[in-house]
């Protein structure tokens, strides 16, 4: 078995990574083509145009929400968090999948990483993106709102509380936004010195040229390259458990019922990873369609997800089953009706047990073999995840809020049209940003797939004349 | 873009096309042996062992990673210390001005974000980047060295460097070709 059919040594088989057969000009020809020729696909385009009318709704609503004010939004008192802080968790929570593909799978050497590292990358930056829109745009005057949000000297002498959960947050997933940037840039640098010498016109010659920084392949260069990558995943690995875990104390150091649980951190991130590997699938299957990449994305990297996705779901069950437990065993009054009220009782109740068909029932299909490698199967499922995981925060977020210790001011809470609006907007951006990523720049690493060619990995001389060459 | 194949005038130095990686990382050990230490490699992908090959000792790129992550978490914990406990202390229900625990999240985030822009700077910055200009790229196949091409080059300003000695060295090493490179 040589590392291109069956890397990990997998006793079970050996689906390649890479479709064998290509050679360094076919990979580089196909996948600077994809950009670089006129071949847009129509898909692109109906994409584009769904992706681009949702975007439009997302601005008109912001517009509308700056003229008016928040009380557009339905959250009131006791619900004063609703969809701002559910999509936020959400969006935040897909984002992490990219980091984990692009770091902690590096750190591991699954090499299976390699061909959609790049638009995991892309995934989480776009994802932060429309994250960071609902937590900005609930303070209502995002202008006036720096001063609380981040340390600066402002002429009130005023500065944020370091105290409060929701500050880390600001650190956490500004920090979060600016490495996981650097990181795809960096990714980026080689693949740009690609196109650069690639590009037919010499607009785009320019373009690409001026954003590959003069990268011309140099052994030292590449050598600190991969330093830098290096240590870059592992900053990457520590950062990304740090921002769900610092999301979840946004609610954890409160004491909400419901909420205030030390299962918080780890129940988060797992959900995250979840829910990031999940809207990886739901993007790698379309695009795998579109631009037949069957060679590069193989059902290997599709049935990895998919295992991923099931054990990660299978943590998620964990967490639940530890709120009941939890809820059941502190014996305190409020708990006990906090979750008597989430699952049977409560006017939410129907979203608990659809939070649970959409996490726990329908992902066990991917214990079958068979059914993760069928492709609509799969996909399913992977939306059923994506609906799943925004339930779980609605679950936690308004159930908790709207039935809380005081019966005198419980209250229903309903989300208005500007609330969707605003939601379905942010997927809007999302898909405008994907799709137009995938249009300008190389949505699979085409150095790194270079290295998975067996040619690519020369034979070493001996130990004594390697180090340096010295005699 | 290369203008002619004479190697008259004072020139960057000579450029060698090879097929295959093993092939460059094998030239490049012949290449150091031969004395020659004003050498660069070029492939389109990060190829093992190539850099230390030609003699790269240098590891710089580490040590400033861990003085970005120290300095990120003394400017983190100390912003913090300085806003909270001298700046604008606030008494909230009574607790310390200075609860180090709280400030354990920012100060983690700081520390990764500079340990982070060390990381890519350094590189960025000791790789001699942004380089708008650089001979190599007048050798005309040169293009290839970011697609399916690995080229080694020895430059003339090497103490060992004589224009027919080398390249006749270069042709041994059984490139595909061997040219100049001009400024």
């Amino acid at each position: 078995m040589d590392v291109t059919t069956n890397p990990q040594q997998d006793p079970l088989g050996a689906v390649p990574v890479l479709n064998p057969g290509h050679s360094y000009k076919s990979l580089t020809d196909k996948l600077t083509g994809i950009v670089l020729t006129r071949n847009t696909p129509t898909a692109w385009f109906v994409f584009m145009a769904v992706g681009f009318t949702l975007l439009m709704c997302l601005m008109m609503s912001l517009g509308y929400l700056l003229v008016k004010g928040i009380g557009i939004w339905g959250n009131n008192v006791p619900v004063g968090w609703a969809f701002d802080i559910i999509n936020f968790v959400w969006w935040i929570g897909i984002g992490h999948a990219g980091t984990l593909i692009s770091a902690i799978l590096l750190l591991f050497k699954q090499d299976w990483r390699t061909s959609i590292n790049r638009f995991a990358e892309a995934m989480t930056l776009f994802a932060v993106a429309c994250a960071a829109i609902f937590p900005i745009f609930h303070t209502g005057r995002p202008w006036l709102a720096i001063y609380w949000l981040f340390p600066y000297p402002n002429t009130m002498g005023l500065w944020p509380n370091f105290n409060s959960p929701l500050i880390w947050d600001v650190f956490a997933v500004s920090t979060y936004a600016t490495v996981s940037a650097l990181f795809w840039y960096v990714g980026l640098i080689p693949d740009l010195a690609t196109f650069r010498d690639t590009a037919e016109k010499p607009i785009l010659k320019k373009v690409y040229g001026v954003l590959a920084l003069g990268w011309r392949g140099s052994a030292r260069h590449w050598y600190r390259y991969e330093t830098a990558y290096l240590i870059l995943a592992g900053l990457s690995t520590p950062l990304v458990l740090s921002v769900h875990t610092v999301v979840s104390f946004d609610f954890a150091v409160s004491n909400l019922p419901g909420w205030h649980a030390t299962i918080f951190p780890p129940y988060f991130v797992a959900g995250a990873i979840y829910a990031g590997f999940a809207m990886v699938l739901t993007l790698a299957i379309p695009l795998r369609a579109i631009y037949k990449l069957h060679d590069f994305i193989t059902m290997r990297h599709l049935e990895n997800m998919a295992k991923v996705t099931l054990v990660t779901g299978l943590i998620v069950v964990y967490g639940y089953a530890c709120e009941l437990f939890f809820g059941w065993y502190s014996g305190n009054e409020y708990e006990r009706f906090m979750l008597m009220n989430r699952i049977l009782t409560g006017p939410y109740a129907w979203s608990y047990w659809m939070l649970l068909l959409c996490n726990f029932v329908v992902p066990q299909l991917l214990w079958v073999k068979s059914l993760r490698r069928n492709i609509a199967v799969l996909f399913t499922v992977a939306m059923f995840v994506n609906v799943g995981m925004w339930l779980e925060r609605f679950v936690i977020i308004v159930t908790s809020l709207a039935n809380d210790f005081l019966p005198s001011s419980w209250a229903m809470y309903y989300p208005t049209r500007w609330d969707f609006m605003t939601f379905f907007g942010t997927i809007g951006l999302f898909l405008t940003l994907m799709f137009l990523f995938v249009r300008v720049l190389p949505m699979i690493s085409i150095f790194e797939m270079r290295t998975l060619l067996p040619e690519a990995s020369p034979k070493q001389k001996s130990p004594a004349s390697t180090e340096g060459g010295a005699h | 873009m290369a203008h002619s194949s004479t190697a008259t005038s004072p020139y960057y130095g000579l450029m060698a096309e090879f097929d295959s990686a093993q092939a460059l990382l094998d030239a490049a050990h012949k290449v150091r042996e031969a004395g020659y230490v004003r050498t660069d490699a070029y492939s389109p992908m990060p190829i093992h062992g190539v850099a230390e090959a030609l003699g790269m000792k240098e590891r710089k790129v580490a040590p400033f990673v861990l003085a970005g992550g120290i300095t990120g978490a003394l400017a983190g914990y100390s912003l913090q210390y300085w806003t909270t406990v001298i700046a604008y202390p606030i008494n909230i229900g009574g607790r310390p001005a200075h609860s180090w625990v709280s400030f354990i999240p920012p100060t983690f985030e700081v520390t990764i974000l500079l340990a982070s822009f060390a990381a890519v700077f350094s590189m960025i910055i000791l790789n001699g980047l942004p380089q708008p200009y650089h001979p190599v790229f007048n050798a005309k196949r040169f293009a290839l060295a970011s697609q399916t091409s690995f080229f080694l080059a020895i430059e003339a300003t090497d103490p060992h460097f004589d224009a027919e000695k080398t390249k006749a060295f270069l042709a041994s090493l059984n490139p595909r070709e061997v040219v100049p490179v001009e400024h």
